[in-house]
């Protein structure tokens, strides 16, 4: 397992090294610098920003002094926009809040997509199951920027129960979670019951019935752990339409995290914040990746590394 | 999300010999008619395609034109009605939103359609390729994929779109870049059993070149995969550009999508403006609910045993 890990690792690094120099490149690609404006800066005043910045060095040491900087001091420069504030402020800013509604998110989609998926299998062909494939058929075409407003709609518009953005105590969590969860929260209910069926008419199963174990036994000790394993593999790219799904949320109910950032640093053409972001985003996906890989392992004892 | 066990029993399917005297094409079609979710999909997306073609000539308005008579007093006259013409009523600007759902309904279709276009040739050519050199060659070609679909496409597609101006042919080439990975994943799995068919082996006995035979001998037969993928692929297209142009970062006007179209509708339904979110929205909705169903519909229909 530890070779395993170290394996991936050997990976993931790389990726990761790609994506900066990758993104870094892309930015250098871009026409006009980031001080391009309306009104052309005297050349002597952009000689000078260029130097403070750095840009006026060789490309190759720009990316290695960039990517030294990450790696070394975890420290993604200056921003383009803001002159008295880092990337690593703006990022700190308002990771909390992404962490906070996205991890809540996550847990509540699996949490709930796993037990409705159980519960439909378990009673297949029932009012239950009948509800559970619906819902999830129709939360394929329910992406957050379509739950946002329509959740908005009611629960603030219409009810008025909820505060229709911002950020603050719980009441403030219940619609970015919302928004976040409902489609993961379908795909996970609609993956769970059909591994589940398939693991129910298992052998092994009916051998656990057979030998008189109580029904509840049979499902969660028996069937559950190996209909996992379709939802533990749906969970990785889950992950990644979460991050993304984020910029949505912070947009559409200014909670602030770092999806906002992002898209203000876009349009302000604060290259240093969305390359920052966007590497950010890069490793958290492929740390997952990797414990998603970890927990398949845990969980099927058939694979062996 | 496309379900990847069900496109590997597909695939599986697929390239397993055929004993029976029937082609399999003829027995799918015969299936996926005697669908009705599938079919109804389809009809929906006859209907919608003939929106997005002759809608603009139904329209009274056009999509540019600002009607003065409601213009900044939406919430109070810009209701949908018969009489001045704007079925869907209008925007703030008084901008027809019969005209605009129209336009918006034209780039979104387009933009899934040249998304997964691009998608079934760069991914039905990578795939087959790697799949039938195979070897080292095919170790590096499907890394590199690895390598790219571990990447936050989203972010890097709002790079692009931001660094080299938001225009149609970017936000075609950012999608596209991304859409044929998992295309390529599926394609190379499904040649490497075709491989070793007969067919593909005399074809080589009588000296075939290598590209001729994945061109002539390959390919063709993974249509039934790439088929059913790039139906699927279609909504996720249109969901990833509508995701773009909701944050503001897509099309920019005077083009519109159903993204942006959204967008504005969620902007102002707080002034009562209902209509402008529900007619973009339920012409998003059904067209994607559609293609889900007739993509569902025709692996169903080539891969019966899953049943």
């Amino acid at each position: 397992m530890f070779g395993f890990v170290l394996r991936r690792l050997a990976v993931a690094i790389p990726t990761l090294l790609l994506l900066i120099v990758l993104s870094f490149l892309l930015m250098h690609a871009a026409p006009g610098g980031p001080f391009t404006q309306e009104r052309a800066l005297p050349p002597q005043v952009l000689a000078n920003l260029n130097a403070k910045y750095g840009l006026d060095e060789p490309l190759w040491r720009q990316i290695a002094g960039y990517v030294w900087g990450i790696v070394a001091h975890f420290d993604f420069g200056p921003s383009f926009v803001y002159p008295d504030r880092s990337v690593n402020q703006i990022i700190a800013a308002g990771f909390p809040v992404t962490l906070t509604y996205g991890g809540i998110a996550f847990l509540v989609a699996m949490a709930v997509g796993i037990s409705l998926g159980v519960a439909a299998a378990v009673r297949q062909n029932s009012w239950l199951d009948h509800l559970v494939v619906g819902l999830s058929i129709g939360a394929q075409v329910l992406p957050n920027f379509v739950m946002a407003p329509i959740l908005v709609l009611v629960f603030t518009l219409w009810l008025g129960w909820l505060p229709g953005g911002g950020w603050g105590g719980p009441l403030y969590w219940i619609m970015p979670v919302l928004a976040l969860s409902t489609s993961f929260m379908a795909s996970i209910a609609r993956i769970t019951r059909s591994s589940m069926l398939e693991v129910l008419g298992q052998d092994h199963i009916r051998t656990a019935r057979a030998k008189g174990l109580p029904e509840r036994a049979v499902i969660l000790r028996h069937a559950l752990r190996p209909a996992m394993l379709p939802v533990v593999s749906y969970l990785g790219p889950a992950f990644v339409t979460m991050i993304t799904g984020s910029v949505v949320v912070d947009m559409y109910f200014s909670t602030g995290g770092i999806g906002r950032s992002f898209v203000d640093s876009a349009l302000n053409r604060d290259y240093a914040v969305m390359m920052g972001v966007t590497i950010l985003a890069g490793a958290l996906t492929i740390l997952f990746s990797l414990l998603v890989d970890v927990a398949y392992a845990w969980i099927d004892p058939k694979i062996r590394y | 999300m496309i379900d990847r066990q069900r496109m590997q029993s597909l695939a599986a399917r697929l390239s397993e010999p055929e004993l029976r005297g029937r082609s399999p094409w003829a027995d799918a079609r015969r299936r996926f008619r005697r669908n009705r979710p599938a079919m109804a999909g389809l009809a929906v997306l006859v209907l919608v395609g003939l929106f997005a073609l002759l809608g603009g000539r139904l329209a009274q308005w056009s999509n540019e034109e600002m009607d003065f008579a409601v213009m900044g007093q939406a919430a109070q006259l810009g209701a949908p009605s018969w009489q001045n013409g704007h079925w869907f009523g209008t925007d703030d600007l008084g901008r027809d939103l019969f005209a605009r759902t129209v336009q918006g309904t034209q780039v979104s279709l387009l933009v899934g359609l040249v998304g997964a276009g691009i998608a079934v040739v760069v991914g039905t050519l990578y795939g087959a390729t790697a799949g039938y050199v195979g070897g080292r060659v095919d170790g590096i070609m499907m890394r590199i994929v690895d390598v790219l679909m571990s990447i936050p496409y989203m972010f890097v597609l709002i790079l692009l779109l931001v660094i080299f101006g938001r225009s149609m042919a970017m936000l075609f080439l950012g999608i596209g870049l991304i859409s044929w990975l998992d295309m390529a994943r599926i394609v190379r799995g499904q040649t490497l059993s075709l491989k070793n068919r007969e067919f593909v082996e005399a074809a080589r006995a009588i000296g075939v070149p290598a590209w001729r035979i994945v061109l002539r001998h390959v390919v063709p037969n993974l249509l039934g995969v790439v088929a059913v993928y790039a139906t699927l692929l279609v909504p996720l297209m249109i969901l990833s550009e509508s995701f773009i142009s909701f944050l503001g970062l897509g099309v920019q006007e005077p083009l519109t999508s159903w993204g942006a179209l959204i967008a504005e509708g969620a902007g102002t339904m707080n002034y009562g403006t209902l209509w402008q979110l529900a007619f973009p929205l339920f012409f998003f909705c059904i067209t994607l609910f559609a293609f889900f169903f007739v993509g569902d519909g025709l692996r169903d229909a080539l891969d019966p045993k899953d049943r």
